[in-house]
């Protein structure tokens, strides 16, 4: 048992914190590039986007992160690929992110009134002028506190990679737990700060939440 | 006067009542007496305080200053008092209010049960007797969403006298009526106006106020203006407000 | 290359398979009952209780609705018995997928019991109900009615982040899929199959909580 003190137990846990931010950012961009593609493919080749669309999103929705991260970390080896924590990480998390974002952002598109449609249309608009003027920015603005809230999700699903050995925040404090054997002091502050992480963004998503229905407008 | 209105003990008393709202005053002392049997009828501008002043007689608003008393009883803080009175006072809404995932004769067979802890055939037969009374008894097994407005409405007044109770209360019943349908809740009221149950109704339909009410109260800013029968009322109303109240609802 | 995809070493497992769904089964079905009735009381807490009870409620919404299962998992199991509470592990799962699932059903009841509109409240207390009966037999059927897709969506979700029981050797199917890994090497097929394992399971449960939610609801199209 190696003694350590609050202030080193600490300070290693927020250098691994680092990495659940950075892995948070990366999958987050990632996934919204991804959740794009996705969206530009059904909206564009919507027979078949749309069904893969469909598959896709289940399948990330419809089974646990921890085994999509097992299927990346054990699996696409067994093909070849040479795939560390951290990629098995990033992968699987983007395309997480990418799956989820894609759902959300469809669902503010398709929350938009057909009225908005035959409006625009009848005023002798194309689909590229529709999206770009009429349907998109509207679609942004209620986009906006879900996807803020899906961050929060995204941060505490990070935790899941450290099962794959991804040294971030939560693995961090497995490693002090096996060197101290003080669970309860180390994982509150595990728990602590991620709770910092998270709570300004969940917060924040609120306040946008009400900010879009200022007098029951929806 | 109607000699079935009886004097002897008021049934509802409002002795100088004023109620706020934080800093805005919705009731400055509001006084009223009502008799068992008597019909009284308050009318008044939007916003002059007529549904807070019934609202307060059931205690779902409370009064900061003055005396409620039903049936001799003061309306206090006491719960087991408020619960007491509520048994006894009975209120019709103007958005209905029935229990949406309870069938007809469910809605009017709660309070019975659960109040009264009658057993459920007889609260059943109870339900099925002022169902038939307000014509709509075949609907008993529907759920409200399947009614029309005015025979949602005509359930309330049901539910509402399935707790026997010995004075009502109408806030607004037909203001959320399609105007069709006014007229079948209407013949319910007068049915029961003419059986001489204590009421006092909130409305905009002066012609109910003609043909049944005893007493016009009519008030405004919440304060009481003029009281009188309704002949006098219509004809020769004694304050200035009163008068141009009357003169702008007859222009419709 | 070189990997040739063998399911059929998989499929002499489906025993143990039916185990590790039944166990995954049983740990949110326990959880979700117990939530169910826990919330109820939470959500009223929240919204008319004393202010210190209130602030307790939140606190503890909120600080499970921000951190990770995993963590919660790993403190509940490592950090309760530091302290000298001794848990097995699965009861140890069980109190943390049941504190992680009441956290976040106390916010959808909360919102539930808010979506009733005022007039039923009135119309009940007018009837001379006592409060509690109208909370009882007026307000809260029609909030869980009025919340019952999202009761059913976060059960399905806590029920797939369960998952990571399976790291503190609970018998749930994902362990069973490590085990059949460790003996066969065939990691893909194993998790694969437990993968769409909980595809199915997750349709399926979808599927028979909305009939058994017409049927509890019946006739009250709004």
């Amino acid at each position: 048992m190696i003694e350590l003190s609050l202030a080193d137990i600490l300070s290693f846990l927020l250098l691994a914190a680092r990495w659940t931010v950075l892995l948070s950012v990366i999958a987050f961009v990632g996934g919204g590039i991804g959740a794009l593609l996705l969206l530009l493919l059904r909206y564009a080749r919507p027979r078949f986007g749309s069904g893969f669309m469909r598959v896709y999103v289940e399948f990330f929705q419809g089974t646990p992160f921890l085994l999509q991260l097992f299927l990346i970390f054990f699996g696409l080896p067994k093909l070849g690929m040479d795939v560390s924590p951290l990629m098995a990480a990033t992968i699987g998390l983007t395309l997480y992110a990418s799956a989820f974002l894609a759902e959300i952002w469809r669902g503010c598109v398709d929350a938009i009134p057909r009225g908005q449609w035959d409006a625009s249309a009848s005023l002798g608009m194309n689909f590229i002028q529709q999206m770009r003027d009429v349907i998109l920015p509207q679609s942004l603005k209620i986009a906006i506190p879900p996807t803020v809230g899906f961050l929060v999700q995204l941060v505490k699903n990070t935790a899941v990679t450290s099962i794959v050995g991804f040294h971030e925040l939560t693995k961090a404090g497995n490693v002090i737990n096996n060197a101290t054997f003080q669970p309860f002091i180390t994982y509150s502050l595990v728990a602590l700060i991620y709770f910092a992480m998270c709570f300004p963004l969940t917060f924040w998503s609120r306040r946008l939440e009400r900010r879009l229905t200022p007098t029951g407008h929806r | 006067m109607d000699p079935q209105i009886n004097n002897s003990a008021p049934m509802i008393e409002l002795r100088n009542v004023s109620k706020w709202y934080d800093s805005f005053q919705a009731l400055t002392d509001v006084s009223l007496i009502v008799n068992k049997g008597e019909r009284v009828v308050i009318c008044g501008p939007s916003g002059s305080g007529k549904s807070t002043t019934i609202r307060c007689i059931n205690r779902l608003e409370q009064h900061q200053s003055g005396q409620i008393l039903v049936e001799g009883v003061e309306l206090t803080q006491d719960f087991k008092n408020i619960e007491l009175i509520r048994r006894e006072v009975g209120m019709v809404f103007q958005q209905f209010n029935l229990f949406p995932h309870l069938t007809i004769l469910q809605n009017l067979t709660l309070a019975p049960r659960r109040v009264r802890k009658m057993p459920k055939d007889q609260a059943e037969d109870l339900a099925m007797r002022y169902l038939t009374r307000v014509r709509i008894a075949e609907q008993a097994h529907k759920y409200p969403s399947q009614l029309s407005g005015g025979q949602q409405q005509r359930v309330a007044i049901a539910r509402a006298l399935c707790m026997e109770p010995q004075v009502m209360l109408f806030d607004e019943p037909t203001s959320a009526l399609d105007p069709e349908m006014i007229k079948e809740v209407l013949d319910v009221m007068i049915e029961l106006a003419e059986e001489h149950m204590t009421m006092i109704c909130v409305t905009h339909e002066m012609g109910f106020a003609r043909t049944v009410a005893d007493t016009v109260v009519f008030m405004d800013k919440g304060q009481v203006v003029e009281v009188a029968p309704p002949a006098e009322f219509f004809a020769q109303p004694k304050n200035e407000r009163t008068r141009l109240f009357l003169s702008q609802l007859l222009k419709h | 290359m070189g990997y040739s995809f063998d399911f059929g070493a998989i499929a002499g497992y489906a025993g143990l398979f039916l185990q590790g769904a039944g166990i995954t089964l049983g740990l949110i079905a326990i959880a979700a009952i117990l939530s169910l009735f826990i919330s109820i009381g939470g959500a009223a807490t929240a919204l008319w209780g004393a202010k210190w009870a209130r602030g307790l409620v939140m606190a503890y919404v909120e600080a499970i609705r921000n951190t990770p299962f995993i963590v919660q998992m790993f403190f509940i199991f490592f950090g309760l018995p530091s302290l000298g509470l001794k848990l097995t592990a699965m009861t140890a799962a069980v109190i943390a997928v049941t504190v992680n699932l009441t956290a976040y059903c106390i916010e959808i009841m909360r919102a539930g019991i808010e979506s009733v509109s005022p007039g039923q409240r009135e119309a009940g207390l007018a009837l001379g109900l006592h409060p509690i009966w109208v909370f009882v037999s007026v307000i809260l059927p029609q909030a869980i009615a009025n919340v019952y897709p999202a009761l059913v969506s976060q059960i399905i979700l806590t029920m797939l982040e369960s998952a990571v029981v399976s790291q503190i050797a609970v018998m749930d199917l994902t362990h069973v899929a490590d085990l059949i890994q460790s003996r066969n090497y065939r990691t893909f097929e194993a998790y694969f199959v437990v993968a769409v394992i909980y595809l199915v399971m997750a349709i399926c449960l979808r599927r028979v909580m909305a009939r058994a939610g017409q049927r509890l609801f019946a006739g009250r199209a709004r």
